[in-house]
């Protein structure tokens, strides 16, 4: 009882444990962005300090966006990941309402269907997926980026879970003011399932901003690479031991999704361990 | 007259359906299920990408796949690499939960620094990591060197390179583990502290062996199962750092898969390999599902 009015030694015990094994998740964070500071003389120099003697910031990050295209890179993230994100909602949405609220024949084959298509790992289909791009001539484009995602059975799924949490009567309703489905779709369940949304949104934008597997397959183009792949050809040709440029374009690359994380942290574990539940 | 209207408002419900869900449909079976039966059929044939004529050759490739040494070097390698990443990101995940459930300050914050390495793209911070590791100038020998201790070229020796690469993947999915683990604390119910506190059981230790842990059990194996399938999967370290080497100390099955397929371009075995990595995907998944049906028995 009287334990919770000072500080006990097992909270300060807590504490301690978890400062020290945060820390050491987070070296790999502050080393990048230390040597993306430092000039060569000091990276390769024997002593050692996490802040530069010399800064060497602008010239780092200048030849990093300089030398390789790397906003280029980061634009065709942002462009891969809105077309996909877009369309998946655009498919997702209507079929994971009919799976929910609408009777029909062959509803229960789909959502079989849906569930199998969750097991899939999608590298198993890269091969195949690899051969149909190259059938539709579109292979070092952006849309053979896109292509192979534009349906997610996790989507689907997500969609169909959340929409049936939302009462009949409110579809019955819609019916009744003479909503065509469609429109039932996108003006009502879609703005209650913000939520679904949002977790989906995360999901996504971070499994395919992320992606290293099939960006390295689908193209070659430099102009077209995603930051992944950019930045792993940036080290191949470029940078090679020149850590300085290299650790500030790797730093730029996972910024955005780090700035995200800390201003929406909830939303993040819960958009990105929801999708391990499935 | 009803009856009518009935089955036309039936008819008109199973058509907008269509309508709703036809082209996820016409998508999922394009982009999933005509590909998972491709891949099965090219595994059975001898064709080669870009090749106009195959054979169905039976079980050839797997055949080939199976007496390669350098698949079976990859195929090893991915299930120690597994062995180590999934005891390492459970136990390391349970404890911070554990540790981070243990007391009501700072929990966000503790939570959200555990969590960075998961949502961290991974090609990136593979070169940081890459930094790090370096043989003269890298924290880690520079730490190991001055504390007196043996250091190592950890990426390029054969004894170390699989190791450190695992211990990469525990880093990068402790995060995750650790919010499952939280997760299933959070379920635990609360009278059941009571009765043990009533029970005696009053130490942290007492309440953790008599009431945490074993609650903990279905959310465990759950943990265990699904980090399994994120290990089965790791690629992007091995094609950044190593490709595979020295020799085939760091090949792992979907780096085997990725290079057979893409870059030597022999399809059918690397089509044999997917197969081959789908099997134990699947034989994994399931038990999950076995698995997830159990605790609904449980609770």
């Amino acid at each position: 009882m009287s334990a919770r009015h000072f500080v006990h030694p097992t909270a300060i015990l807590r504490h301690a444990a978890l400062l020290s094994s945060g820390t050491l998740i987070l070296v790999p964070f502050v080393w990048m962005l230390s040597l993306s500071l430092k000039p060569p003389g000091e990276i390769f120099g024997a002593s050692f300090s996490l802040l530069p003697h010399h800064w060497y910031a602008v010239e780092n990050y200048q030849r990093a966006l300089t030398s390789a295209p790397l906003l280029r890179y980061m634009a065709n993230g942002l462009i891969v990941c809105a077309a996909i994100l877009a369309l998946q909602i655009a498919v997702c949405a209507p079929a994971g309402y009919a799976l929910a609220k609408l009777r029909f024949k062959g509803r229960d084959v789909i959502f079989a269907l849906v569930l199998i298509g969750l097991l899939l790992p999608h590298q198993v289909l890269s091969l195949p997926l690899f051969i149909l791009g190259y059938q539709l001539n579109i292979l070092n484009t952006y849309a053979a980026l896109i292509f192979p995602y534009v349906v997610s059975p996790f989507g689907i799924f997500l969609f169909r879970q959340f929409f049936k949490t939302i009462p009949d009567d409110v579809v019955h309703a819609a019916r009744l003011d003479g909503l065509p489905e469609i429109s039932i779709v996108w003006r009502i369940m879609v703005p209650m399932a913000l939520p679904a949304v949002i977790a989906f949104s995360i999901f996504s934008v971070v499994s395919h901003w992320n992606d290293l597997f099939w960006p390295l397959i689908a193209v070659r183009s430099e102009e077209l690479m995603p930051p992944p792949l950019g930045i792993m050809a940036f080290r191949n040709e470029e940078a090679g031991n020149d850590y300085g440029p290299l650790m500030a374009a790797a730093t730029l690359v996972v910024l955005p999704l780090v700035l995200a994380f800390v201003a929406a942290q909830r939303w993040f574990v819960e958009g990105l361990t929801g999708g391990a539940v499935k | 007259m009803k009856n009518r209207r009935l089955r036309s408002n039936r008819l008109m419900e199973t058509l907008a359906a269509w309508v709703l869900v036809g082209p996820a449909v016409a998508l999922l079976v394009v982009l999933f299920f005509v590909p998972v039966g491709a891949v099965f059929l090219i595994a059975l044939t001898d064709w080669q990408f870009g090749a106009r004529t195959l054979n169905f050759i039976g079980l050839a490739n797997f055949r080939e796949v199976f007496s390669d040494p350098g698949f079976r070097a990859s195929l090893a390698n991915t299930v120690i690499y597994v062995l180590i990443v999934v005891p390492g990101t459970v136990l390391a995940g349970l404890l911070v939960a554990l540790l981070i459930e243990s007391g009501k300050s700072l929990r966000t914050f503790y939570r959200a620094i555990h969590f960075v390495p998961f949502m961290a793209t991974l090609t990136a911070m593979a070169i940081a990591w890459e930094a790090l590791l370096h043989p003269t100038i890298g924290l880690v020998n520079q730490t190991l060197g001055a504390l007196g201790l043996p250091t190592a070229n950890w990426l390029r020796d054969e004894a170390t390179v699989l190791p450190v690469l695992a211990a990469i993947g525990i880093w990068q999915n402790l995060g995750f583990s650790m919010v499952l683990f939280l997760a299933g604390l959070k379920s635990i119910p609360r009278d059941l502290y009571d009765a043990a506190d009533i029970d005696g059981a009053d130490s942290w230790l007492d309440r953790l062996r008599t009431v945490t842990l074993p609650m903990l059990g279905p959310v465990t194996m759950f943990v265990v199962i699904v980090v399994a399938l994120r290990a089965f999967e790791a690629f992007d370290t091995v094609k950044v750092l190593t490709q595979g080497g020295p020799g085939h100390a760091s090949e792992v099955l979907l780096f085997t898969l990725y290079r057979e397929s893409f870059e030597y371009l022999r399809t059918g075995y690397g089509a044999a390999v997917a197969v081959v990595f789908l099997v134990i995907v699947m034989v994994l998944t399931l038990s999950q599902a076995r698995v997830m049906d159990n605790r609904v028995h449980y609770q």
